[in-house]
């Protein structure tokens, strides 16, 4: 029988022939993702550390990301300890405050490639599947333990078949894709399952499908992945990443199959305070919004930036909203610099923040004051999310997002492209 | 024993705002914002021993493990949902927390009810009626009964590596 995308690469990993769903394997990933948090995994094992050090500094991947750069003194002093520890074992593929978020510079610095097994302490680590790796979220216990031995286990998981075809009409975009197929499969309609885009996937861009693999754990996936095409290969010539493609067989079996026709689709936003709560932004009535987010690991890349710089291009934010933007990576901001980005997005009246989290989970950088609404780019529109629990976030593409700050209200962004 | 019941997809965020994720590592530091966004009652009243029921994906969203530390700080018997998400779902096999996946259960319990579970059969009584659930795969139960991931991880290499 033929086997899925993730049984050929759990069986790849774990020296084996085949493996079928259900089945538990250990594994020896070849990259383990940690960001801010790993001041508390070190901690979980320094003596081990002292006495055994690292498995092998090639294996970690740190980003200090979340609060960056440092908030308050605690965040300070563990991103201090965090420096230590890379400079005490010899970790090379370190990036401190400002080179951008954790899931971006992955990406970027060609560490995920096709075939290849990256785990990582956040649950966006399924963003690789974007160029056909296997990667996926664990907690800070086990990567505490994976800096010591390499080594976890997986259990192989059923497989999600989604067939896509037709293409976007701008300014409809991945984004409002991906909240079509998590509306339709519900916010666990994939727990545990492995997602495959298989059909016209030549219609999306890789900014698309990293867009697509980074949100595929709001509907509960383990992974989600997309097979290595001609755009996918030349991505990796840019970014030098390396890696063996491999796919699913044509008579793979999978546990559901489902299919999206990208011609039909509508600018679409998830409403509070659920991420499969999603309703077509030009059905919402007047909702005032107070603050507008462009950035994070969903859609801070430099394509969501033209975006939403071509609607706000010679146009003005609403005075009653903030516009805050957050470059993905130094790259994308410097990119966005030289192209004149930046510089529409400054004159219609946005902030533009460091490179990182920035304000998607509360911390710091862009709070919310009880009763404030906020649109954002960003992946999950939980209570609390970004820092007050009375609060409510609207989650929509980057287009979306700009015409909304305009008006001060959600808007659907068809509106300024025919005005 | 007191059952705190919950709905479906209880996020992390709810369990442990992501606010202090970066400055709260410590069951002591963790238990205060326990639930804090859910349900303000829970952390000054949660006992040791209590039961927490909830629907279908519970622990859904973050990479957190906060939530599970807490949880086992606090004295949570067990987690009785209808599922889970599986980054919870690790987490809690890694720090010892009993999950016990059983909708039955949870659709069967009225408030008053007693509740108890047996893990090692894989039952679990509400009230007048039981309920099975399965039991974790080898694997799983070999880091439960050496006290949890990193107690496993450390005399494994202790018995690997300690001799050399």
């Amino acid at each position: 029988m033929g086997m899925t995308f993730a049984e050929k690469v759990l069986a790849k990993a774990s020296g084996n022939e085949s493996v079928v769903p259900g089945q538990v394997v250990t594994v020896r990933p070849d990259h383990l993702l940690t960001h801010d948090n790993t001041a508390p995994i070190i901690k979980k094992v320094e003596n081990e550390l002292l006495k055994y050090g690292v498995c092998d500094p090639e294996l970690p991947i740190i980003v200090l990301d979340h609060v960056s750069p440092a908030a308050n003194e605690k965040a300070a002093a563990q991103h201090k300890s965090v420096r230590e520890f890379v400079k005490s074992q010899g970790i090379r593929h370190f990036y401190d405050v400002g080179m951008g978020i954790c899931h971006q510079l992955v990406m970027e610095e060609g560490l995920a490639g096709p075939g290849k097994l990256i785990v990582g302490s956040d649950s966006h680590s399924c963003t690789y599947g974007a160029i056909g790796a296997f990667s996926t979220g664990i907690d800070r216990t086990e990567a505490a333990c994976l800096l010591l031995t390499g080594e976890t286990w997986l259990r192989v998981p059923h497989s999600i078949k989604i067939t896509l075809s037709g293409r976007l009409r701008p300014p409809v975009a991945a984004k409002d894709l991906m909240l079509a197929i998590i509306r339709e499969l519900g916010a666990d309609g994939a727990n545990y399952c492995s997602v495959e885009f298989h059909g016209g996937i030549d219609a999306l861009t890789m900014d698309d499908r990293i867009a697509m693999c980074n949100m595929a754990v709001e509907m509960g996936a383990k992974n989600a992945a997309f097979p290595v095409d001609e755009i996918a290969v030349e991505y990796m010539n840019v970014n030098r990443a390396t890696g063996e493609p491999l796919w699913a067989d044509a008579d793979a079996k999978y546990v559901a199959e489902y299919s999206f026709d990208l011609d039909s689709l509508v600018p679409l936003v998830a409403i509070p305070h659920r991420v499969d709560n999603v309703r077509p932004a030009a059905e919402l009535g007047d909702i005032t919004i107070h603050q507008a987010f462009l950035g994070t690991c969903t859609n801070g890349r430099l394509s969501d930036l033209h975006e939403a710089a071509r609607i706000l291009k010679g146009r003005s934010i609403s005075p009653d909203c903030r516009l805050l933007t957050v470059p993905a990576s130094k790259k994308v901001l410097d990119e966005a610099l030289a192209d004149g980005t930046i510089a529409a997005l400054s004159a219609a009246g946005s902030l533009i923040l460091p490179s990182g989290c920035g304000p998607c989970m509360g911390a710091h950088q862009g709070v919310l004051a009880p009763g404030e609404a906020c649109i954002s780019t960003a992946n999950r529109n939980f209570r609390g999310r970004m820092g007050c629990v009375e609060a409510d976030i609207y989650l929509a593409s980057p287009a979306t997002v700009a015409a909304s700050a305009i008006h001060g209200r959600i808007t659907d962004p068809r509106e300024e492209y025919r005005a | 024993m007191r059952v705190w019941k919950y709905g479906d997809d209880i996020n992390t965020d709810l369990l442990f705002p992501g606010k202090y994720t970066y400055t709260c590592a410590t069951p002591d530091e963790i238990r205060p914002h326990l639930l804090e966004d859910l349900d303000p009652e829970f952390a000054g009243g949660v006992r040791e021993g209590d039961i927490i029921m909830a629907g279908k994906n519970f622990g859904c969203g973050s990479s957190r493990e906060q939530p599970v530390v807490g949880l086992r700080a606090v004295g949570i018997q067990a987690v009785v949902a209808g599922s889970f998400s599986r980054i919870f779902y690790r987490a809690a096999i890694n720090q010892g927390l009993l999950l016990v996946e059983c909708s039955e259960a949870v659709y069967a319990y009225r408030e008053g009810d007693k509740v108890e579970i047996d893990a090692r059969e894989g039952v679990i009584t509400v009230g007048e009626s039981s309920y099975r659930f399965p039991g974790l795969p080898d694997e799983m139960l070999a880091i439960r009964d050496a006290g949890g991931l990193l107690n496993y991880t450390l005399q494994k290499l202790e018995r690997e590596r300690g001799m050399a």
